[in-house]
């Protein structure tokens, strides 16, 4: 193949998208098993890998742009590139849920209440899993399996209005325990949203194939549910 | 986005010949009237010989046939009087090729040819032409100064000029700016989009990045096997640089062949 060069800076490009995306779904299982221990010295550690994540981000966009400005890509080319763009963004922000489930770690710190955390694990499972799998999806450019992915989202909503229901009854039993059972609710929804923001990495895979904008369409039973 | 109705040029089923050797095959594609199109492909697939089949400018070379049809405005370029066709459809080169004459002389040289001697008419011309090239403003207060003592960039333009004197309905131009630097290129693109609302351009271009922001529409040309050129895709500019049909054109668009 020609353009060996812009092949190898583009592979170097995905290889660092990698590396931030498994940067993001170590942040998410530390953060639940923060909240899982009560452990808020691992909670502050995600805070300072956050700052790295954010670097990561930037490093990445910056060498993205380099190539964009050095290389002049074209066609399939360009939209890879822009995607990309887009996609660490998009992970950027999964840090942000993470560093703010670790946030909650620390407000809980010597609170006592029940947490649903059985729950709480399995949403953090099943949206690190659909990330992992947009993400190889995305730098195989396999447009055919990230279409499939949205469609686990159902689970992470059926987890979530569960959390939601647990969260307020505990709110009824214990109304001393009402702002911090509202923090339980803010990690199923952190985890909730970041399942949301796969779905648009998903959506980027596609684009880079198709060429094609758009939304990916999943029979959404939201308005079922009674969470936001 | 832009509506291009009309067609300039169309072309049907046009086939070249140097002696046996078929240069061009089965051509056919309708230009878009008061657009800019532009021609890419590979050196040899035939992109200057195409645009040179417009005006003509093949029949002088005697080995040369032709067969299939190119109407302009629904006449065959072949059946009108080549002096008219020429008024009708300039060319402007890779290399400025200013005669080595006055500004002026340079410019009024086309009218003159075609009769006027009307010394404030053609006055009015040359000033308009200048105008229209981007050049008057350089140039106004010595056109007497010879041609070939401009920079390249503004002998290009003074050809330009030249060219929009005989007030052509089509401009080709064959690399009009790669002899010149980036910043007379873009001057010269600029000029192309401002003349392209009087006037149809179409424009041979090795480099895909002009192509790419300075045309409407774009015409991959590409080789057969036995040498002949051929039109790939012809589709809007910001189709064909973003999301071709086809995967030979995405290939040399993004650099993997040709």
């Amino acid at each position: 193949m020609a353009r060996k060069v812009f092949a190898r800076k583009v592979q170097n490009i995905q290889n660092e998208v990698l590396l931030l995306g498994s940067m993001v779904e170590d942040a998410v299982i530390k953060a639940v098993l923060s909240l899982k221990n009560r452990d808020i010295i691992l909670a502050k550690q995600i805070y300072h890998d956050d700052l790295l994540l954010n670097d990561k981000r930037y490093a990445i966009e910056n060498a993205i742009l380099i190539v964009i400005a050095t290389e002049q890509p074209m066609a399939r080319d360009l939209r890879q590139l822009a995607s990309m763009l887009d996609v660490v963004t998009e992970l950027e922000r999964m840090g942000d849920y993470a560093k703010g489930i670790a946030k909650v770690t620390v407000k809980l710190n010597n609170v006592e209440i029940r947490i649903p955390i059985n729950e709480i694990e399995m949403m953090a499972e099943l949206s690190i899993g659909m990330l992992h799998k947009a993400l190889t999806a995305f730098i195989e450019e396999d447009a055919q399996s990230a279409a499939q992915i949205p469609y686990q989202d159902d689970a992470v909503d059926k987890l979530y209005e569960n959390i939601y229901h647990q969260s307020v009854e505990i709110m009824i039993a214990e109304p001393h325990n009402i702002d911090n059972s509202n923090l339980i609710m803010w990690v199923a929804h952190n985890l909730e949203r970041l399942a949301d923001r796969v779905t648009n990495i998903c959506e980027r895979t596609v684009f880079i194939s198709t060429g094609e904008l758009m939304e990916l369409e999943v029979d959404d039973q939201d308005d079922d549910l009674d969470v936001p | 986005m832009e509506q291009f109705t009309e067609a300039k040029i169309t072309v049907e089923h046009f086939n070249l010949f140097y002696g046996s050797f078929q240069a061009l095959r089965d051509i056919n594609i309708d230009i878009p009237a008061n657009a800019i199109t532009a021609i890419i492909g590979p050196s040899g697939c035939g992109k200057s010989t195409f645009i040179r089949s417009f005006n003509r400018m093949n029949d002088l070379i005697t080995s040369v046939t032709v067969n299939g049809e190119i109407t302009l405005d629904g006449e065959n370029v072949l059946e009108l009087n080549p002096v008219l066709l020429r008024k009708k459809i300039g060319m402007v080169f890779q290399r400025p090729n200013p005669f080595p004459k006055s500004i002026y002389d340079n410019v009024a040289y086309g009218p003159r040819a075609h009769g006027m001697r009307n010394k404030s008419e053609l006055n009015q011309i040359v000033e308009k032409s200048l105008v229209e090239s981007f050049l008057w403003d350089e140039v106004k207060d010595d056109l007497s100064k010879s041609g070939l003592a401009l920079s390249g960039g503004q002998q290009q333009r003074l050809c330009i000029a030249r060219a929009l004197a005989v007030t052509p309905e089509l401009i080709l131009m064959d690399e009009p700016a790669s002899a010149l630097d980036p910043i007379a290129t873009l001057k010269i693109e600029e000029l192309i989009q401002e003349l392209k609302k009087s006037y149809t351009i179409i424009i041979v271009t090795h480099n895909m990045q002009q192509a790419a922001r300075a045309s409407d529409f774009t015409a991959f040309f590409s080789i057969h096997e036995d040498r002949a050129g051929y039109l790939v895709e012809f589709d809007r500019t910001t189709k064909l640089f973003t999301n071709p049909t086809l995967q030979i054109t995405e290939d040399y668009i993004t650099g993997r062949f040709g």
